[in-house]
């Protein structure tokens, strides 16, 4: 076994070193250039599926913002995705894996719905009141169940919250063919478009949810900073242990947290449902709880980056079904570009902390230490 | 009786693509990275594995793109989670969203151009992933059904999962993997070459979650493309592990369970049990969600969940 | 071999580097070892010592230097590479898959095809006897005692055949007895000519083993001198870098009023075995009560009970006659009994790492004050306070404690639990991982406490340091009691005894011994 010819001679190919982190302002020029070396790789891929990728970002752009109908759409497509985003923050910055915000969305859209198809006769304000309480309360159950679990039996929550999802997704299937079905519809399976008393009213030609998003980013914010039980979120996410040595009630502090995180969601769907589509359907949701996973990761849980974040993908959103109608390239283009731009932003975290060391650079490691003395 | 053949023939055919995504997140997981993107990575093969086999009309040439493309999309997991020490939940996720946007996208593109307006395999191909016939074997009562009737998908399947097994568990090489799961740092210092058993079991169980995905694409709708043809079943698959115990012998018999869960509704009469079609619909993830929280509750010491799973691994770390 | 060892070292380092970001671990050091020799390797924590073993063994890899194994040069780029140069290292934190039995442990990483139990098993046995090591081939590693998983560490390492040993502090958590024996089996290998590089702290085991010492100081090697030649001041010296006393004060006890008392106190495992059976003490007003006990001996069951986060089984904890058990946590902190456990990271417990000094110290007083939000101004004047007090180097109070060296991050945390005032501190390994001059400043903030008639628990490693800080020194051994002596009247080897349960209380020292 002792064989040093065996041995090699030379340093390894590539390696990897830690180095001192680097400070903040050069961690956004990273970010930047990670944003736009996946622009590159996503004009690749659309080079490759034969269109011109500078006409395609164009029309992305124009078709977003160039008309106030536009930029109208853009912004309804904001709403949830903004909402959303900021709901699994909550469960995000606790490390807890809420994945489960699809099926927050909707149940919590499925309990307004009750009240918007069987007690639309109400009151209008206290209706929306009663219908923004049921779809928090509701997003918030449907969120507490996998937490319950959580910490009784450490259930694994990135699978359970997920299964919620499909559960959730055919309880609405199953009111949608049998007891909420639209008598009107001759037999075809699909619930009744809301009464108008018990829709979102519009606010500068928009549905309000716009408000009451960029109402919550603020609130996220301050709780998340400021408060106690903000506070009491961080040490959790950061170790149990401590928070546990620190006196804090985990148990109780996770369950509070995802109530919050599922209810955020929960009112998400009330407002895609009542504002939006004006009825309940099985896609209410439509793949934003995902979305908003993306975004809330890309904005680093910082409720202020997660609205510039929010308002780029929905302006690659409703860019892309401008694109759909122009060049036949089908809106799952928005999915694609999303998945690159985060792998991008995955990989370059990287560089925040480590450094590749070539064969050749290890000669000038001595010039490197230098500087940082 | 006769009824009761066709529903265990029926489960295996469901159970089939759940067991390609269960053994391949086995041998991911026994690295110690959890890959959320199954979903992802069988969807990709899904579409590379049908595009490949629409436009060659050939089986195996199908097959074998459908595993590269799962491996390569594999690849990129390994690559940002492995060398690049990212988030191994996000990496996933975002790999299933990539995937499921990546196969839709692909699939549209390309149903556009077709002259007819959809996509069927040709008839070559389908007749090559029609049931086998073993002349005497394939015609004995029952038994011939029951076991010698499949697609070749379903004999691959197990085959695969009956190699794995014997690899973990038999294997110096298996020996290795499942020390990188538990320990890193442990087989680091002992001679393993950490990073390349982790790459190779990734990208390999990537491979056979492709093979899964196009099982989903050209069996499932009778070999007529539709968008998200693989609908929640890789995500299953990631229960079915905790479910097999990371054991790919016992993810066979997991898989066919859960096959049988999903085929139930054409076989269960209404008249004795009158639920909604929805509750059918639902009753795997149900059961899944149930087998999640039992595996919790049970505290018994043998359970085979890696040590390091989750944790990404740098050698000189403080 | 003995005759090639005297030609050529075994090993040969020449000004290694290697810097981990911005800190520079090591800084040229040289260092060398013949075949059939002993070599310790002195220095305090955060010298290097451990830094230097990992890049022999392929853990690490160097940025700078020369490595000679026999006279040749080589690249380590791998522990396979070590392994073929017959390099084995035996690490302080054991590299062992707790799920494996000991013989796939061993075999794990080896070349040739799986071999059967019965044949593999057989040969580790061989070789387990031809160096006086007992082993169980077939048992898990999770079943077994520090001691055993050691001995699994060395067959690994000797089954591949390696021929120069590196022990990375391999008596931290070893009994004095069980530490005699390990020197017997290192003796019989140099004996065989095995080179052996010893990482050690403590200097009666350098002096009563090694053959020459080389010492590191603040990542540079300082000298290398002959054990014979040497004392346990003149390496101190050569440590630490200047003349120190090794005396740590002990401030009499002023007010022997008992403040706190554990009452038979029983304290279960969630596997339902007793990590704590049956145990009662008591601690004065100005005291330090140490106590001792092999890893794992309920030491830290015990810390979590009398702070409420674990529920007892039996018994009472009294303070000031008012019984905690059954108290939340919360409660506990505000009647002034603060715990702190430093873990094995160091900062799993007590200090969140990815926060600033501010946010650390809200850790424990946030819920104080009414409304919803959280009061930093106080935090960060106490911050500010402690980087005065207790000279924290740090760029500032926002920093987060994981950016800052071992010393002050244990600075941070004890210093938040003193300013707490409170009347019982109960601390557990605080200077765990720290340098000797970190460590006295520790001690040093204890025995103020003392003055100030706080009863303190300190929970200890060294038993040195034990014997000097404490009053008293309570002994534990799988969860129970097996002695408590006063610390002024004991000797190192008595509790030793009673770690390991060989020694009952009641028996005096003299009769045990003669035995």
């Amino acid at each position: 076994m002792n064989n040093p010819a065996e041995n090699p001679q030379k340093e390894p190919l590539l390696r990897i070193a830690k180095r001192a982190e680097l400070p903040a302002g050069k961690i956004v020029i990273l970010r930047l250039l990670a944003v736009v070396l996946s622009l590159v790789a996503g004009g690749i891929f659309i080079a490759c599926m034969g269109q011109n990728p500078l006409t395609i970002y164009g029309t992305i752009l124009s078709g977003a913002c160039r008309s106030a109908m536009a930029f109208q759409g853009t912004v309804k497509l904001m709403i949830p995705l903004l909402i959303t985003s900021l709901g699994v923050t909550l469960a995000f910055k606790m490390k807890f894996w809420n994945i489960g915000a699809e099926g927050q969305i909707i149940f919590g859209a499925t309990c307004a719905t009750f009240f918007a198809l069987f007690c639309s006769g109400m009151n209008h304000v206290l209706l929306i009141i009663v219908m923004f309480l049921a779809g928090f309360i509701g997003g918030g159950l449907w969120g507490l169940i996998p937490a319950v679990f959580k910490v009784r039996y450490n259930t694994n929550e990135t699978l359970f919250t997920l299964m919620l999802n499909y559960i959730a997704l055919h309880i609405v299937s199953y009111l949608r063919d049998g007891p909420w079905m639209d008598p009107g519809s001759q037999g075809f399976p699909k619930i009744a478009r809301f009464d108008k008393n018990a829709s979102l009213d519009k606010f500068l030609g928009i549905q309000f949810g716009w408000l009451i998003g960029l109402l919550l980013v603020v609130i996220v914010f301050i709780y998340l900073k400021y408060t106690k039980q903000g506070y009491e979120i961080s040490v959790v996410g950061e170790s149990q242990d401590t928070a546990r040595y620190a006196g804090m009630n985990v148990k109780k502090i996770i369950l509070r947290t995802m109530f919050l995180s599922g209810g955020i969601c929960g009112m998400a769907g009330m407002i895609q449902a009542t504002g939006s589509d004006i009825t309940l359907t099985t896609s209410v949701a439509g793949g934003v709880g995902f979305t908003a996973i993306i975004i809330a990761w890309l904005g680093q849980l910082n409720p202020f980056a997660i609205l510039l974040v929010s308002f780029l993908f929905s302006v690659l959103e409703k860019g892309s079904s401008v694109v759909q109608s122009n060049y036949g390239l089908s809106t799952d283009c928005a999915d694609v570009l999303q998945g690159i731009i985060l792998f991008f932003i995955l990989g370059c975290e990287f560089f925040v902390r480590y450094r590749f060391l070539f064969r050749t650079k290890v000669h000038s490691e001595k010039k490197i230490k230098a500087e940082g003395e | 009786m006769d009824m009761v053949i066709k529903f265990l023939v029926a489960a295996v055919g469901a159970g089939t693509p759940l067991l390609f995504g269960t053994v391949g997140e086995i041998l991911t997981e026994k690295t110690g990275h959890l890959n959320l993107g199954v979903e992802g990575m069988m969807s990709i093969g899904a579409c590379i594995g049908f595009m490949v086999g629409y436009y060659t009309d050939n089986f195996v040439f199908a097959l074998f793109f459908a595993a590269l493309s799962g491996a390569l999309s594999a690849l990129i997991y390994a690559f940002l989670t492995v060398t690049l020490m990212a988030n191994q939940n996000v990496t996933g996720l975002t790999l299933t969203i990539f995937g499921i946007g990546f196969a839709n996208f692909i699939g549209i593109f390309v149903l556009n151009k077709s002259p007819e307006g959809t996509l069927k395999l040709p008839e070559k191909i389908t007749a090559a992933m029609r049931g086998i016939h073993i002349p005497g074997l394939s015609d004995l009562p029952i038994v011939g059904e029951l076991l010698f009737s499949y697609s070749p998908f379903v004999y691959i399947g197990i085959l695969i999962a009956g190699f794995c097994g014997y690899y973990l568990n038999r294997t110096k090489m298996g020996l290795g993997l499942k020390a990188v799961g538990e320990n890193p740092g442990a087989a680091d210092a002992a001679g393993i070459k950490v990073t390349a058993v982790k790459y190779r079991n990734i990208i390999l169980g990537g491979a056979i979650c492709g093979i899964g995905g196009v099982y989903c694409s050209m069996i499932i709708n009778g070999g007529v493309w539709i968008s998200d043809n693989v609908g929640g079943l890789g995500w299953i698959a990631v229960a079915l592990v905790i479910f097999a115990n990371w054991q790919p012998s016992a993810a066979i018999l997991g898989s066919f369970v859960f096959g049988a869960l999903r085929v139930l509704k054409y076989y269960i009469p209404q008249s004795i049990f009158p639920f909604p079609i929805a509750f059918y619909d639902m009753l795997p993830f149900l059961m899944t969600a149930l087998v999640l929280v039992i595996s919790s509750m049970r505290k018994s010491s043998r359970i085979n969940l890696p040590a390091a799973l989750g944790l990404n691994y740098f050698r000189e770390e403080r | 071999m003995a005759e090639q060892g005297r030609e050529k070292y075994a090993i040969e380092c020449r000004k290694i580097t290697k810097a981990f970001g911005q800190v520079v671990a090591n800084d040229g050091i040289d260092l060398n070892v013949k075949y059939g020799e002993i070599l310790a390797l002195l220095g305090e924590n955060g010298s290097g010592k451990t830094t230097l073993m990992n890049m022999l063994s392929g853990i690490y890899h160097p940025d700078s230097g020369q490595i000679f194994i026999g006279g040749e040069e080589v690249k380590i780029n791998s522990p396979v590479d070590a392994m073929n140069l017959g390099i084995g290292m035996i690490h302080q934190h054991f590299k062992l898959v707790e799920a494996f039995r000991a013989m796939d442990n061993i075999m794990l990483g080896t070349r040739g095809r799986k071999e059967k139990s019965k044949a593999a098993s057989e040969k580790i046995r061989k070789i387990g006897e031809a160096y006086g090591l007992e082993i169980e081939p077939e048992k898990y590693v999770n079943e077994m005692s520090v001691s055993e998983k050691q001995t699994v560490e060395i067959l690994k390492v000797l089954y591949r055949g390696a021929e120069i040993l590196i022990l990375d502090e391999p008596t931290a958590v070893l009994t004095p007895q069980e530490t005699d024996r390990l020197f017997s089996i290192l003796r019989k290998m140099k004996e065989k000519g095995c080179a052996i590089i010893i990482i050690t702290h403590k200097l009666q085991e350098v002096l009563s083993i090694s053959d020459r010492v080389t010492i590191l100081r603040k990542g540079k090697s300082i000298e290398t001198v002959d054990t014979a030649a040497c004392d346990a001041r003149k390496l101190t010296e050569l440590m630490v870098g200047r003349p120190v006393s090794l005396k740590i004060q002990r401030p009499k006890v002023a007010d022997p009023e008992t403040i706190f008392k554990v009452v038979d106190l029983t304290v279960q495992k969630p596997d339902g075995s007793k990590a704590i059976d049956d145990i009662s003490f008591e601690i004065k007003k100005g005291e330090i009560l140490g106590v001792a006990g092999v890893a794992g001996s309920g030491q830290k069951e015990l810390c979590e009970a009398i702070a409420g986060l674990l529920h007892a089984q039996k018994g009472a904890i009294l303070f000031h006659k008012e019984n905690l058990l059954g108290k939340t946590p919360s409660e506990i902190i505000e009647k002034g009994v603060s715990m702190s456990f430093v873990p094995e990271d160091r900062l799993g417990m007590g200090l969140v790492a990815s926060m600033g000094m501010t946010d650390n110290m809200l850790l424990k007083g946030y819920q104080k004050g009414k409304g919803p939000f959280i009061k930093r101004r106080p935090a960060r004047e106490l911050a500010e306070n402690l980087i005065r007090k207790l000279e924290i180097v740090t760029p500032g109070t926002e920093t987060p404690v994981r950016l800052l060296s071992g010393g002050n991050v244990q600075k941070v945390l004890l210093g938040r639990e003193i300013e707490s005032s409170p009347s019982v501190l109960i601390t557990a390994y605080p200077v765990r991982g720290l340098d000797i001059n970190s460590s006295y400043t520790v001690y040093d903030l204890l025995n103020e406490q003392k003055k100030k008639n706080v009863a303190v628990m300190y929970i200890g490693e060294d038993l040195d340091v034990l014997l000097e800080l404490s009053d008293r020194i309570m002994v534990l051994c799988h969860g129970k009691i097996t002695g408590i002596v006063d610390a002024d009247k004991t000797t190192k080897e008595e509790i030793g005894m009673m770690m390991t349960g060989e020694m009952k209380p009641a028996e005096s020292g003299k009769e045990a011994l003669d035995e």
